[in-house]
């Protein structure tokens, strides 16, 4: 008999009706559209947070679900707000370009526009001309599918590359944050054709909207909500299907997915592939809303935290991560922000915004010695929901799955 | 003893080379009386060559007396003496000749004379003469570094004469060097030059190139009709070429005023927007002069007008260079001593080449040491034991910061940098064995996790060591026999803390192999790490082996610190910029063998080297490109350069 999906996942249904709760609540609370109880930064803090959530959600389906620890993705969440990055900036550039040369004369050519634009983009690196890759930077609907396309094929040539040489586990971390760095860095430099370290600002002004940023960041908001819904539904999709069970089966022992006579590269290529563009969308709604995206949002990182933002939340189940990534990094706003209060030790004050990190990376290596499912293992003992037998040993996920029998022996 | 014998001989040969011994000077300055009291740049060059060259012994003083502005002229009688100040309004004055006080005098009886710049520039050139024989060593030291600084033709011949009288080896061999490249740039006679270029051709120092550089330098020119005679033509330009191209030319013609200047379209709008006529320009609305084309035929009407000056077409410009002829020319006229210096640069360049590479070399392999020792550590805890250890680099950090502390207590550099090293390893050595008890031997089984987990090991450490020590750079001095450099020649040198890094990783290379393979250690290590049950069955203690271990990489990761520290500065994220290529190491080398991880240190290095070589404006690229290169390396060579076979290599 076939149940449907949302029988099979009732926690989709859950998490759906949460999030609409929350937009709800939000734009209700918010200085936009509703009492201004909420703050506009605070409502964009929220904003970003979602996008967060977005993906946390593709890390946990390629980490938690297929078992590669990918320190990429946040490469993939900045190179997505790299492009749209640049559609935002050219136009508004343009705009104030068209409105300066409109005070001239003689009608402006549109070649004089374009050298106008890049000359007021470019000026901070030293040169005025317009790189390749800015090739379609006038054109919105072109550089919306760059945000997907670009990524998405550095993830596709890179997995290529990487699944192909069948490197694996830790090797493959060490490969993606290599990636990651060698992208941070090479971006770094000002002829990278993206303004090098001074990255691309100005993003939170949307060109020809007049509504204030009161009301834009609620757009924000509710776009970043809705893509974080139909983000989790599809992969909450993928992985209850039969793709799902391929690449829980490539997790917990690869070589006899590949005996079974799966292509096990090709099932990590999709997934890899598919969450890096998960990322890039979820970068293209956060970097508007953050203003500003630079290189230093890209390196290694930053990727990292996302890993322990999955972790701490509890990976191997996608409202797990949502979770994590908004609890860690909500908090995380609140500690480094100077709001936690300072605790006075008579010898000491232990200022939060010195030693929240070393409280993270504490409780970080303690969630992951002591609590593998983290913060979503809190649901199973609501739901009375108990692992099985490991025989004293809690053998989680990655190389342990096979030492049950082992252990038991 | 020598010092009273060379001044003794000094005094002997001036008084030899002396024409009048006995000349007074004050005859002399009577002669010039006028120019010397109205000193300008463009009159006194006879005045000073007469004193220079008149023999009188206190000429040298004369000269440095007037320089300094301390030479007064006695106004009634035009006599010039040196003054000194006794009270505000007088001043006491002395002969130069006789040396005789002649007087107290009161300023108004007196006029200073206050040489210009220009022509204290000049008695500074002739006072060069006297200071290149001076029997003060240090002072012909001096007047060589100075026409070092500033050659002119003028100094040729002092410097000459004062070669056979040099007593001093190292200033007679500088004073001969010297000639030959002031022969280069300024002797009269050809022959002589080409002679000075052969004989200087192959010599790596960088003043001969810049000797040789200017006379080969050429200068675009530019003739209708044929080229004229009289000029070192170095070749005739081609337009349209790849160096030469027609803009290039046409450049040319405009700047030497033998072509109209183009209209850029800068100025068509210029010229466009002075003649708008009630809304029209040239008959063309302004609204629809939005294209280039209608601008260029609003211009053109108007030109045709006659208000603006005609637009230049391609055609014109292809005429105007067709009817030219454009060559190249050497500054220097003498066509022998252009072609002497060409052949000797091309020498020098082949030499300097060589060189460079030699010196490329160096440099790729004290990276390639910096890299061996930041990743040796590693070798050990990673290549050997498999554990992921993302603390790494702060290992590295501690160690650095331990120098840094005993520094502080210590002042002594060379005692310091001689505590700091088995401080560095003991501090890391129990950070090191601490974090394997807690937290790496309940993840043996999951290495993703010890991954994770000792990421927020790196995480909280790096904060703590912010809180503690701030986030400014930290320094860690080196001792003074450290510093400086190993000169080989002009282009060839390498610095004494790169060549102690490398003699230091080479130590560290036979520590590793020695406890590995000779000690117990060693042989209960690799019995661990091949199979566990076993070694524990056959009395060994995993466990105890396993904490040894990983002490043993994280006390090398410490010392690494410190010399890494000797050069960078000490900051909380030292370790972090070490930790992804020390992994490229490990992994590009081959995990589990150290001769992989020594030959990956060595490839990453001298790639490093070489991409920075060929763009060396840009060390970020050559880090990009060699991470790229890294990715498709292991592409080729998934296990490493040197694979480990069978049962070692694990799955």
């Amino acid at each position: 008999m076939q149940r449907s999906f949302i029988a099979k996942n009732p926690s989709v249904l859950i998490f759906l009706a949460c999030l609409a709760l929350f937009t709800l609540i939000v734009t209700v609370l918010s200085e936009g559209f509703g009492v201004g109880v909420i703050s506009t930064s605070f409502v964009k803090t929220l904003g970003k947070t979602l996008c967060l959530c977005l993906v946390a959600v593709a890390m946990d389906l390629i980490w938690g679900f297929t078992g590669i620890l990918s320190l990429g993705h946040f490469a993939f969440f900045g190179l997505g707000g790299y492009m749209i990055g640049m559609w935002l900036m050219y136009e508004r550039t343009r705009l104030i370009v068209v409105e300066s040369l409109s005070q001239t004369e003689i009608p402006a050519t549109s070649s004089e526009i374009i050298d106008g634009i890049g000359n007021q983009i470019f000026g901070v690196v030293g040169s005025s001309d317009f790189p390749l890759i800015w090739a379609f930077s006038d054109s919105l609907v072109l550089q919306l599918a760059m945000v997907v396309l670009v990524p998405g094929l550095l993830a596709l040539v890179f997995g290529w590359f990487a699944f192909r040489s069948r490197v694996t586990g830790v090797y493959l971390s060490i490969l993606t944050q290599a990636m990651t760095l060698a992208l941070a860095l090479y971006l770094f430099q000002n002829d990278s054709g993206l303004r090098g370290n001074n990255g691309l600002s100005g993003l939170q002004n949307l060109p020809g909207v007049t509504a204030s940023q009161d009301e834009v960041s609620l757009w924000f908001l509710w776009a970043s909500a809705l893509a974080l819904g139909l983000g989790y539904l599809l992969a909450a999709w993928v992985v209850s299907g039969k793709l799902g069970s391929v690449i829980l089966g490539i997790r917990d022992n690869e070589a006899r997915v590949r005996f079974l006579g799966y292509s096990v590269e090709t099932y990590k290529l999709v997934v890899f592939t598919f969450t890096a563009c998960i990322a890039a969308i979820a970068g293209a709604l956060y970097y508007p809303q953050a203003g500003i995206i630079n290189p230093a949002e890209i390196a290694p990182i930053a990727s990292i935290y996302l890993a322990v933002w999955v972790a701490i939340g509890g990976r191997g189940r996608l409202y797990g991560a949502v979770i994590g990534a908004a609890f860690v990094s909500l908090l995380s706003t609140w500690f480094t922000g100077g709001q936690a209060p300072d605790i006075p030790l008579g010898f000491y004050t232990v200022k939060w915004v010195d030693w929240w990190l070393v409280l993270l990376g504490l409780s970080f290596v303690v969630v992951t010695l002591f609590a593998p499912k983290g913060m979503g293992g809190l649901v199973d003992l609501l739901t009375q929901r108990k692992s099985p037998n490991r025989h004293g040993a809690d053998l989680g996920p990655d190389d342990g799955a096979l030492r049950e029998q082992e252990a038991s022996q | 003893m020598i010092r009273p014998f060379l001044a003794g001989l000094a005094i002997l040969l001036s008084c030899l080379t002396a024409t009048a011994q006995d000349a007074n000077i004050q005859p002399i300055l009577q002669e010039y009386q006028a120019e010397i009291a109205k000193s300008s740049r463009k009159t006194i060059g006879p005045v000073i060559d007469a004193i220079a060259s008149s023999g009188s012994p206190k000429a040298q003083y004369m000269l440095e007396t007037w320089a300094a502005k301390n030479m007064w002229m006695r106004k009634s009688d035009g006599l010039f003496f040196v003054g000194v100040k006794t009270d505000t309004k007088s001043y006491m004055l002395t002969d130069f000749d006789s040396g005789d006080v002649v007087g107290n005098y009161a300023k108004s009886d007196l006029k200073q004379l206050k040489p210009n710049s220009g022509v204290r520039a000049m008695i500074a050139t002739a006072l060069v003469q006297f200071q290149l024989m001076d029997p003060d060593a240090a002072k012909r030291q001096d007047a060589l570094t100075s026409i070092q600084r500033d050659p002119g033709p003028t100094l040729l011949a002092p410097l000459r004469a004062s070669i056979d009288s040099e007593r001093d080896p190292t200033l007679k061999a500088q004073k001969q060097r010297l000639e030959r490249l002031l022969t280069i740039g300024y002797d009269q006679d050809t022959k002589a030059r080409v002679a000075a270029i052969e004989d200087m051709s192959g010599d790596l120092g960088v003043d001969v190139r810049a000797t040789l550089n200017p006379l080969v330098a050429k200068t675009r020119n530019v003739a209708a009709g044929g080229i004229p005679t009289g000029l070192n033509v170095a070749g005739i330009l081609e337009p349209g070429t790849e160096h030469f191209s027609k803009t290039d030319a046409y450049d040319l013609l405009v700047a030497k005023s033998m072509a109209p200047a183009l209209v850029s379209s800068g100025d068509i709008r210029t010229a466009l927007a002075a003649n708008i006529e009630g809304g029209r320009v040239g008959g063309i609305p302004v609204a629809q002069l939005d294209t280039v084309t209608a601008r260029k035929a609003a211009y053109a009407a108007l030109a045709d007008a006659g208000k603006v000056p005609a637009l230049i077409t391609p055609a014109d410009t292809d005429a105007a260079i067709a009817s030219h002829v454009f060559f190249e020319t050497f500054a220097e006229p003498s066509a022998k001593v252009t072609t002497a210096a060409t052949d000797a640069l091309e020498a020098i360049n082949l030499k300097v080449g060589l060189n460079q590479t030699l010196d490329l070399t160096l440099d790729a392999l004290s990276l390639a040491s910096i890299y061996f020792l930041a990743a040796i550590g590693l070798a050990i805890t990673f290549g050997v034991m498999g554990v992921i250890n993302m603390a790494h680099g702060e290992f590295i950090m501690m160690g650095a910061y331990t120098g840094y502390v005993v520094q502080q207590i210590i002042p002594d550099h060379t005692l310091s940098i001689i505590v700091a090293i088995p401080m560095a390893f003991a501090v890391t050595f129990a950070a090191g064995v601490a974090m394997e008890r807690l937290v790496i031997r309940w993840l043996y089984d999951r290495p993703l996790e010890t991954l994770l987990a000792t990421f927020g090991i790196s995480i909280a450490l790096q904060q703590l060591a912010k809180n503690i020590f701030g986030t400014q750079a930290r320094p860690l001095t080196a001792p003074g026999w450290l510093d400086g450099a190993l000169v080989v020649n002009d282009v060839v040198s390498i610095s004494f803390i790169r060549i102690a890094i490398f003699i230091l990783a080479l130590v560290f290379l036979g520590v590793f192999l020695f406890i590995m393979k000779r000690t117990r250690l060693g042989l209960e290590t690799r019995a661990v790490t091949q199979n566990p049950r076993m070694a524990a069955s056959m009395g060994i203690n995993p466990g105890k082996v396993n904490m040894l271990t990983f002490g043993l990489g994280s006390g090398i990761a410490g010392i690494a610190g410190v010399a890494i520290g000797l050069f960078a500065k000490v900051t909380s994220e030292l370790g972090s910029d070490y930790i992804v290529q020390s992994f490229m190491t490990v992994v590009v080398g081959g995990v589990g063998n150290i001769w992989g991880t020594l030959a990956g240190a060595a490839m990453i290095g001298f790639f490093q080297k070489g991409i920075e070589w060929l763009n060396p404006s840009n060390t970020l690229a050559a880090q990009t490109y060699m991470i790229v290169f890294i990715i498709i390396f292991i592409q080729f060579r998934p296990r490493g350069i040197i694979a480990l076979k069978g049962r070692a290599a694990g799955d």
